[in-house]
């Protein structure tokens, strides 16, 4: 097959007040292709992206399909012109059927009414030829993620879309539902589609693309062959240095047990008889699939879940943990996994957002709170985790992912916690964030803290933590050694109960 | 806080960078989000012309009580705002404890007396109504702060419902004792002296002015609620409720009791006001109160508590109070139609929110 090229970004520029956010950015995709582009978070992909579906105006650059300027300006008439994105976050008429979001805003029509027929059947065309299980007339919201975005999927295709944007698709996926996504791609790539795929897994990216672009700072950096690559080189290209090791080294050492917990289930939640211990100063993992119940035992016992059984210790001493206030002074401090629904104050600044915590430490007479140790208590969790902040006033949600994980980092430890329960520490933070994310946890740990930590990316558990307990289907499935696992061993456990 | 002036040189530093579109809309945005303050300015200056009255002495003074009587509410249905919720049952507490404070405080000779058996009621007795309004009032804003933060429901329909439920209640208490919903008048000395009498000197052209004691008493006020919302435990916990409830209570602060204790201090701020106004209006009845919470939500949005939550100041409340009075009295001292005044009110309030919102949309 002819690659000839569909798509064509010639030196695209895009600035806003203080930043040039574009510089000159060059993206070709080519018929029957995966493209996938690659960058640290705030390297400009999602702008280069928004530009090419009008929802920013570029500055300079011109933009060519299948030889012909264009210039979109809504996402809708790109899609009219066949140029289609997956989004990472789903905008979906929830409350509506599969088939009303399908074909919003272009309904099949019968004189004046909207042919409900037509759109069953059309929808059911669709469905069929990408081998997609849904029934058409059920509730959005009554499907997993996963099926929501192959709905999204299905409406690119039912556009006839010929460049299909894919914005970090398999965040929310299984390894098995990845499999499926991928066989979908590969089935539009071979229909002559060119595909545009941008994440951050770099094995994914190794597998399934052409060509790799990658963009750094605003700036292209290179497009090579995938097949040139490997994920060093990429690293090393995203990140503009060599990151000699993606883990630090690991320091800490465990010690005596620390924390004990007995037959854990919760009331609410699938999670059942999970008992097991941890060390002072080690670093512990929770692996399994989404649902697993890898954040319930967080949860758990932290008291923001209610259990139905269950005893928890620390040191010996049974904790009753019934809400986040008794575990907190019992010593414990619980990281969420969703930072801006469940972590952040958004609309607060830095120091409302670090302190809040900790409120009772600078408790003057009982009644006023001392505004100058908790700017110093601020100050210290900004030096300690180096946050990147103009000022202390800074409303936290103009921060990036990682510095806004590293003030939610510093308000629990100024609550002096023994038990450190983090749900996803790193999801949504770019390579070099995640180092010192990692660098800080097991500094933490040699510290003499306890530190539990869930994750799905199974490098990361493997390279910091000491164990690696493996949760399914609400139970503990088994326990293994970091340093003596594979992740065929994990990914065994992880489907025992399922 | 920031310094002003190196805020100043930050801004004209940046001005200094931006291109001719940049620049365009700096000017844009900083007419927008002071739209409020121009318009009140350009409306003062008409009103001048047409009535120079409005800058006079007097009309300075009855302005400043306006301000005194309203803003004890409108910072406390502020609190219920910032935790992104309102509050629809202000009027009517307003209404039933002025109405209760006035019928303990009658003067032992008043025409139709409320409760036959009470003395001519000295400062003690004044203290004892004071206390009994803002219990009542903090009674109500406990039942909404229950319902509130145990079911979840929307304030605005829990507020719906105690609203109606504390008329009723208004209404019944009007037609209780014989009194046949007959107005509650003949107020005694030591309340209406407590109240609308003064320790200051009396001022202007042959003492014609004085500053009357409910103003100092709402200075307090608004020094107690500074204090609580920006030096308080629990106004910290306010705040970051009204930002994200979730992460509160990951946070480790008590969601229900701060949920509870917002609405329960927004009533007694209701209570509060009703002991204040029975004395300044002297002749009370059961729709004194009704719709005082819809000034004192306007107040509150114009003043930049935003329904967005987790944002807003004691002083930013202080400035819409003082912001919405001064156009109501211009609008009577141009002598615009009472009809057409509601008109204008809704118009205000509209712009404000509309002006304020423009600041958390996302732009493209």
């Amino acid at each position: 097959m002819v690659h000839d090229v569909l798509l064509q970004m010639t030196d695209i520029c895009k600035s806003f007040p203080g930043v040039k956010a574009l510089d000159h950015v060059s993206l070709t995709a080519r018929r029957g292709t995966v493209h996938a582009l690659m960058g640290e978070n705030g390297a400009g992909k999602s702008t280069l992206m928004k530009c090419l579906f009008g929802i920013y105006r570029k500055d300079e650059g011109s933009i060519l399909l299948e030889g012909k300027e264009i210039e979109f300006r809504s996402s809708k008439e790109a899609l009219e012109h066949g140029v289609a994105m997956v989004h990472q976050e789903l905008n979906q008429a929830l409350k509506r059927s599969v088939m009303d979001n399908l074909w919003l805003g272009r309904y099949p029509m019968s004189g004046i009414a909207v042919s409900e027929r037509k759109m069953y059947q059309e929808t059911k065309k669709v469905f069929d030829e990408l081998e997609i299980d849904v029934d058409p007339r059920q509730t959005m919201s009554t499907l997993p993620v996963s099926k929501r975005q192959m709905v999204e999927i299905a409406k690119a295709v039912s556009y006839n879309a010929k460049v299909i944007v894919f914005d970090e698709p398999t965040s929310s996926l299984t390894e098995e539902e990845v499999e499926h996504l991928f066989k979908i791609i590969n089935m539009l790539r071979d229909r002559g589609c060119a595909i545009i795929y941008i994440s951050h897994k770099m094995a994914e990216i190794l597998r399934i693309s052409d060509d790799v672009t990658i963009m750094r700072d605003g700036q292209w950096v290179d497009t090579r062959p995938a097949n040139e690559l490997d994920m060093p080189t990429i690293i090393k290209l995203m990140v503009g240095r060599e990151l000699g090791n993606q883990f630090p080294p690991k320091t800490n050492e465990p010690g005596e047990v620390a924390l004990e917990v007995e037959n854990l289930s919760g009331q609410y939640s699938q999670l059942r008889d999970v008992s097991f211990t941890a060390r002072k100063g080690e670093i512990l993992g929770l692996a399994g699939l989404d649902g697993s119940g890898r954040t319930e035992v967080l949860e758990n016992i932290f008291g923001v879940a209610t259990r139905r059984s269950g005893t928890i210790k620390l040191n010996g001493k049974t904790v009753r943990n019934k809400s986040s206030r008794q575990s907190i002074k019992a010593g414990f401090a619980m990281l969420t996994e969703e930072r801006r629904a469940t972590g952040i104050f958004g609309i607060r600044n830095i120091r409302d957002n670090t302190v809040i915590s900790s409120l009772s430490k600078h408790l003057k007479a009982h009644i006023y709170l001392n505004e100058r140790s908790m700017r110093k208590d601020t100050q210290w969790a900004i030096d300690a985790m180096r946050i990147k902040t103009p000022s202390q006033e800074t409303k936290i949600r103009s921060l990036s992912g990682g510095n806004q994980q590293k003030v939610i980092l510093g308000r629990w430890l100024l609550t002096d916690p023994e038990v450190l329960l983090l749900d996803e520490p790193t999801r949504g933070i770019d390579v070099g964030a995640k180092y010192e994310i990692y660098q800080l946890i097991i500094d933490l740990a040699k510290q003499g803290a306890t530190v539990l930590m869930v994750s799905s990316e199974m490098p990361e558990l493997l390279g910091i933590c000491d164990r690696i307990l493996v949760m399914s289907g609400g139970r503990l499935a088994g326990e293994v050694d970091a340093r003596t696992t594979t992740q065929e061993e994990i990914m065994t456990l992880a489907a025992k109960y399922v | 806080m920031r310094n002003p002036v190196t805020a100043v040189k930050q801004t004209a530093a940046r001005y200094k960078t931006m291109d001719a579109r940049d620049k365009k809309s700096f000017w844009v945005d900083a007419v927008l989000n002071n739209a409020i303050y121009i318009i009140l300015i350009i409306f003062v200056i008409y009103t001048w012309t047409q009535n120079s009255n409005i800058l006079s002495g007097p009309s300075i003074v009855n302005l400043i009580n306006l301000v005194a009587s309203n803003l004890p509410m409108a910072l406390g249905i502020g609190g219920c705002i910032v935790l992104t919720g309102t509050d629809l049952s202000a009027g009517r507490v307003v209404g039933l404890t002025a109405g209760i404070s006035a019928a303990l405080l009658q003067t032992a000779t008043a025409a139709n007396k409320f409760f036959d058996s009470l003395g001519e009621p000295g400062l003690a007795m004044v203290f004892m109504a004071l206390v009994l309004a803002l219990l009542l009032g903090g009674l109500v804003g406990l039942v909404n702060g229950f319902f509130v933060a145990k079911f979840q429901l929307h304030p605005f329909i829990v507020t719906l419902a105690t609203q109606l439920i504390v008329y009723g209640a208004c209404l019944m208490f009007y037609m209780s004792n014989g009194n046949n919903g007959q107005p509650i008048s003949g107020l005694s000395d030591a309340y209406r002296n407590f109240v609308t009498g003064t320790i200051l000197p009396r001022f202007g052209n042959n003492g014609a002015l004085t500053i009357p004691n409910y103003v100092l008493y709402a200075i307090i006020v608004f020094a107690i609620m500074w204090f609580t919302w920006n030096k308080t435990t629990f106004g910290k916990n306010m705040f970051a409720v009204g930002s994200n409830p979730e992460a509160a209570n990951v946070s480790g602060v008590n969601v229900f009791f701060t949920t509870m204790m917002v609405h329960a201090l927004a009533g007694v701020t209701y209570g509060y006001a009703g002991f204040i106004e029975a004395a300044r209006i002297s002749s009370n009845v059961a729709n004194t109160g009704q719709n005082y919470e819809s000034d004192a939500i306007a107040a509150c949005v114009i003043g930049g508590v935003s329904f967005v939550g987790g944002t807003g100041t004691v002083s930013g409340v202080l400035l819409g109070v003082v912001l919405l009075r001064i156009i109501f009295v211009c609008l009577t001292y141009l002598s615009v139609d009472q009809n057409l005044q509601y008109i204008i009110k809704g118009a205000i309030i509209l712009l404000a929110c509309s002006i304020d919102m423009r600041k958390y949309l996302t732009r493209k």
